[in-house]
């Protein structure tokens, strides 16, 4: 490994230093790695295929901006590409704004949600079609596609959903699987090229934290609020402490959730951005010899990424849930020792949790 | 920063497209999907606790085949047994029977050999009766005149006589 290094550094130093003298001077400040990065990283209100010296190849989306007081208005974003302006609009690094500073809401198809439609379309047909597999061979074996999924399924089912709701699980499993598959396939086609990174949108990741928050706080029982307001195995005294930092730990499990799976996502997308920069900042094809096998290695590393976020956020959803239909039933079992056991322990994996974040 | 700021309109399509997905999902992919894993499933169990039970139910019927056996050769043994002793009794019967046919034929034998042997006896002190009658009457008509021709006599009719 550490010859290869060398090898490696040796390869990529050598025409880095004959080239440097040569480019360096004509265009030092044309390419910001950062801003490229970050670009990549961010929604659009173009999908930027790619450029040639020729011009951009881009297909341009359309604008939905709501303003108060004078409605809706749809035209295309390419008449505010570039620093146009159209209609007391135009676009602030990607952000629509009106020239007078009057407010407007911008509900524009963009990249993002344009990539939302297309990876819904793709999880509907893939679905349906397996769902399909499933009716027309009753009884049977599975077959492609079904028998490539159905591990999945089966696993959200018993690893996640068994294991972490306990016997209510029936209930929450459209919501699980959809929530995996959602984010796993999300976050494949955001490994495309070209694509865009939705999962890594924290918008996206809200959104499903929310929900996740919306569930666990609909499907709640008296035992979990009883657990907030009055942990069991906590003298009356640590009441004070114990109650506010569950209340936060409420909002924060959804919020780790959001933040974790778009930290994980963003930051694959930036470090294989980052490696394939090298190339552009040493101003080299020698420096490919090092970027791309790296961000190959990113690559592929983000492939179990992808399954590996889809499965957390879905886990902890999971056990988020599960915390919330959990019933009282150690007291009844196995004494009030055991209660005040399973107390403590569940309070720290919240704590743990809320000190991870 | 742009990247750390939800975007209004991203969030509403998103929450728009995500929940338009989950229903259409759970009602055409997730419902077929999990009925027919736990209709499987269920199936797959069911015919596992049917062949559990066949098992079962075949062990009990070659322990009734073997119980059938065993009482079978029991019944066998004891009727070979009982035939035996029957036998047995039997030819004791008949031996005790035979025995005292025999008993019985000596004895009427005996008893036959008895009365012949007096009735012969009887014949015997007849004849010699009748003989010594007839040699003292042959005597007595030869008005014994001669004592020594007398004495030849008797001897001559003596000899005639064949004791048998």
């Amino acid at each position: 490994m550490k010859h290869l290094l060398s090898i490696l550094l040796f390869l990529l130093t050598l025409p880095v230093f004959a080239q440097e003298p040569a480019k360096g001077a004509e265009s030092a400040g044309s390419f910001n790695p950062g801003e490229v990065i970050l670009h990549h990283v961010a929604d659009s209100h173009e999908w930027h295929w790619f450029s040639t010296d020729n011009g951009n190849f881009v297909s341009y989306f359309p604008i939905i901006a709501y303003q108060p007081g004078k409605g809706m208005l749809v035209f295309s974003s390419e008449k505010i590409a570039e620093g146009k302006s159209y209609e007391n609009l135009k676009l602030e690094d990607e952000h629509l704004t009106t020239l007078d500073g009057s407010p407007v809401y911008d509900f524009s198809i963009t990249k993002n949600v344009a990539a939302l439609i297309i990876s819904s379309l793709v999880l509907v047909i893939v679905f349906t079609s397996v769902a399909r597999g499933y009716r027309r061979r009753v009884g049977k074996a599975p077959t492609g596609m079904q028998s490539f999924l159905e591990p999945f399924v089966i696993f959200i089912r018993d690893e996640v959903a068994k294991k972490s709701i306990g016997p209510k699980y029936e209930r929450y499993m459209p919501y699980l699987l959809t929530l995996f598959f959602f984010i796993w396939f999300n976050n494949l086609l955001g490994l495309t090229p070209g694509a865009a990174n939705l999962t890594g949108n924290v918008a996206v990741t809200a959104m499903l934290a929310i929900l996740t928050l919306i569930i666990t706080l609909f499907s709640s029982n008296k035992n979990y609020w009883g657990h907030i307001f009055a942990p069991p195995g906590v003298p009356w005294a640590l009441y004070i402490i114990m109650i506010p930092v569950e209340l936060v730990g409420i909002i924060v499990k959804p919020f780790s959730l959001a933040v974790r799976l778009f930290a994980n996502i963003t930051a694959g997308h930036i470090i294989i951005l980052s490696f394939i920069s090298l190339i552009f900042i040493f101003r080299s094809a020698g420096a490919g010899f090092l970027s791309v096998p790296f961000g190959l290695f990113i690559s592929l590393l983000e492939l179990l990424v992808s399954i590996l976020q889809a499965y957390i956020f879905t886990l902890l959803t999971a056990m988020y849930i599960g915390s919330a239909v959990e019933e009282h039933h150690h007291e009844d079992d196995f004494g009030t020792a055991e209660q005040s056991h399973g107390g403590s322990n569940l309070g720290n994996i919240t704590r743990s949790d809320v000190a991870a974040h | 920063m742009s990247l750390i700021t939800p975007e209004f309109g991203l969030l509403f399509w998103q929450t728009l497209i995500f929940l338009i997905l989950f229903l259409l999902l759970a009602k055409f992919a997730w419902k077929p999907i999990l009925g027919s894993l736990k209709e499987r499933e269920d199936s797959i169990e069911s015919a596992l606790r049917m062949a559990d039970q066949a098992k079962l139910e075949m062990q009990q019927l070659r322990a009734g085949n073997e119980k059938l056996l065993a009482d079978a050769r029991l019944e066998r043994d004891r009727m070979m047994q009982e035939a035996t002793a029957m036998a047995n009794q039997h030819r004791e019967t008949e031996k005790a029977r035979a025995t005292s046919e025999a008993n019985h034929i000596v004895q009427q034998a005996r008893e036959a050999i008895q009365t012949e042997k007096n009735a012969a006896l009887a014949e015997v002190k007849n004849t010699a009766a009748q003989l010594s009658l007839d040699i003292a009457e042959r005597i007595l008509r030869r008005e014994l005149a001669d004592p020594a021709a007398q004495t030849q006599l008797v001897d001559s009719y003596l000899k005639e006589v064949k004791l048998n």
